[in-house]
């Protein structure tokens, strides 16, 4: 599972300019993700989660601008490119899979259509060659009768089906890394179950990496290998998935994990975290989870804690850092 | 503690789906009805908290609908305890949260306004200096303070404005109320305050929920029992923890097992195939026969009875024997 690293991320910023002074969206985002494995992003409405995901694929929009900060895809350095190459990067290198099928496929074209688009787009195929490829894929992501449907529109499958043919657009063209934003928010439960499981069987098989973006840390704990979980436009703790729910160490993780109710006990009250996240332009100084957590101590509130080795996870908090020192 | 307060009886309701009129001439289709409730019928006790789970389409919002009178059923009723049959109850007794706190607070009321509305519609309280008393304590019991009356709901958060929704449905005083994914719209952290929060009211105030959520976890946080709809139809009602120990119907089997587990990290699953199927067209017999793990010829044919406690031809002895 170590092997080389596919995508690289550091010190990511993007600020957003407005009326009233820039709003820092994110704020020193750094993680990598190695070859074949899957990266769970959590984090509450606002965390940063997505706008990571969006800066990766470079599909951020204005007012919104990248000001500092690398992304690195295979070693390349991937976003100050231009348009242009950028686009041959995206679909070809890096695969996306968005929450809503319905928006992320177009309703006028035929799904056999857009994929073979995508596949001449990126890969030398003659039409009947994508054509061939394309119900391969569609085998591939398990639509049933695959040369029937592929000459069927978006509106004639049903909401986990468009999602297979999502995901087998993303896999089209052989990329190294997938990119999914809330793949099975949308979808009924037992409808996500097929859903997460497929995507980790392709990615296992075919050895691409995910960077699984989801509210979810139910579908994280069953897909990813690493979770990073954001607050406020920064990463809190990232580390290996079971260290991190059952051993967190940042307090907003910990309050996150007992903030979940869960099936197999029932507590007479779950954790609960108070308040609720910063506006961006309120974010406080120092750490921005400080006038929320239980433990804070005067320096929160002044200084900025980096990632810190804490275990066998890394997490952004002065008590975090000090634990491991005290138990090293 | 048994006695019932909500009888609900063969409660159905259909909604009318078809193409417009000329269209239907012109292609001859007949008119399209979509049975959303099906037969459902099951009580709640005072002082309970009977959750109803399921999947979209399920039509778990449809009977929450029918019950506070927000939609005329088809056929069945829905009555409440001391309520002569055929009539609804007084105003104020039943109310209702919704799922989404930014659509369901009118944005150009203040905050103290919205919850003394439901006293003015019952003449709970006549005059105005009783009424901002009851806001301010209302205000203070849901965890905000009685100065936030002067806001605007957009002054406030998406976890602060369920607390005002909160607050209006408890200000006439009723003794029954509806929350419809009251908490789908929020996040983790903020969920967990609002359910700690509707806990905690439940039992100091002994109320009576009819709560409806998609999310098997809440539901298990906060139902004393569950019904389980697929399909329009309830499958399985019990206790709690009876359901989520040893479910009796395949579907909830199914459902409770679908549900990503923060318990088991790396789990690799074989999961059941197939989605809901469409409403309008449901299949015959007992409408979860084409996914079940355990199907019988007789399922495609009959309509289980609900016995006990489930509806599933396999868990009724006679039929199984028959096959």
């Amino acid at each position: 599972m170590a092997g080389k690293t596919v995508l690289e991320v550091s010190g990511l910023t993007l600020d957003f300019a407005t009326r009233r002074g820039t709003l820092r969206a994110l704020d020193g985002v750094s993680f990598s993700i190695a070859r074949g494995e899957v990266l769970g992003v959590v984090g509450e409405s606002g965390a940063g989660k997505s706008l990571t995901g969006t800066a990766i694929i470079g599909l951020v929009e204005r007012p919104g601008r990248i000001t500092g900060g690398e992304i690195r895809l295979n070693g390349q350095r991937i976003d100050n490119l231009p348009p242009k190459e950028m686009r041959a990067i995206r679909g070809r290198k890096i695969g996306m899979i968005f929450q809503d099928p319905l928006t992320s496929l177009n309703p006028v074209f035929r799904i056999g259509d857009q994929l073979i688009e995508t596949l001449q787009e990126h890969l030398p195929l003659s039409k009947s060659e994508a054509r061939q490829r394309a119900i391969e894929l569609l085998t591939e992501v398990g639509i049933p009768a695959p040369e029937k449907r592929i000459d069927g529109y978006p509106h004639e499958f049903s909401g986990g089906m468009r999602q297979r043919v999502v995901i087998a657009l993303a896999l089209a063209a052989g990329p190294d890394l997938i990119v999914a934003d809330e793949p099975t928010t949308a979808l009924d439960v037992s409808v996500q179950a097929q859903i997460i499981t497929l995507l980790k069987r392709l990615c296992r098989t075919r050895g691409t990496s995910v960077m699984l973006i989801t509210h979810d840390m139910g579908v994280i704990a069953e897909t990813a290998d690493r979770v990073a979980v954001m607050y406020a436009g920064r990463i809190v703790e990232i580390g290996p998935v079971a260290e991190v729910i059952r051993h967190p160490r940042h307090p907003y993780a910990r309050g996150l994990m007992g903030a979940i109710p869960a099936l197999d006990t029932r507590v007479k009250r779950l954790t609960q975290i108070s308040g609720s996240m910063p506006r961006l332009d309120a974010i406080p100084k120092g750490c921005a989870f400080q006038p929320r957590c239980m433990i804070a101590i005067p320096r929160c509130a002044t200084d900025r804690p980096e990632l810190v080795q804490a275990g066998a996870s890394r997490a952004a908090c002065w008590l975090a850092g000090l634990e491991a020192e005290v138990t090293a | 503690m048994s006695e019932p307060i909500l009888e609900i009886s063969n409660l159905r309701r259909l909604f009318d789906v078809s193409k417009p009129w000329l269209e239907r001439v012109i292609t001859r289709e007949p008119r399209q009805l979509l049975t959303a409730v099906d037969e459902v019928s099951f009580s709640i006790n005072k002082g309970e908290t009977f959750a109803l789970v399921g999947e979209s389409g399920s039509g778990k919002s449809t009977v929450a609908k029918m019950v506070v009178g927000l939609l005329q059923p088809s056929g069945g009723t829905v009555r409440f305890a001391g309520v002569p049959e055929g009539e609804r109850p007084r105003p104020g007794m039943v109310q209702m949260i919704f799922q989404d706190p930014y659509a369901s607070l009118n944005p150009r009321w203040r905050v103290a306004d919205i919850i003394a509305e439901p006293m003015i519609v019952t003449g709970a309280r006549a005059d105005a200096a009783s009424r901002a008393n009851r806001v301010a304590e209302l205000l203070t019991l849901v965890g905000l303070s009685p100065r936030d009356g002067d806001k605007y709901p957009h002054q406030f958060s998406g976890g602060q404005r369920q607390r005002i929704a909160i607050a209006r449905a408890l200000s006439s005083e009723p003794e029954f109320i509806v929350c419809d994914e009251p908490t789908s719209a929020l996040d983790v952290s903020v969920q967990a305050q609002i359910l700690n929060l509707m806990r905690e009211l439940q039992e100091r105030l002994g109320l009576t929920t009819l709560f409806i959520s998609h999310n098997l976890a809440v539901v298990r946080h906060m139902a004393h029992r569950i019904g389980v709809m697929y399909l329009g139809r309830l499958v399985e009602v019990q206790e709690s923890d009876a359901l989520f120990l040893a479910p009796k119907h395949p579907y909830t089997r199914l459902l409770i097992d679908a549900v990503p587990n923060l318990a088991e990290i790396g789990r690799d699953r074989v999961p059941v195939q197939g989605e809901v199927p469409s409403p309008i067209n449901p299949p015959a017999g007992c409408t979860f026969h084409p996914r079940c793990p355990v199907a019988m010829p007789i399922c495609s044919r009959e309509r289980p009875v609900f016995r006990e406690d489930a509806a599933c031809h396999a868990l009724t002895p006679q039929a199984s024997a028959a096959e």
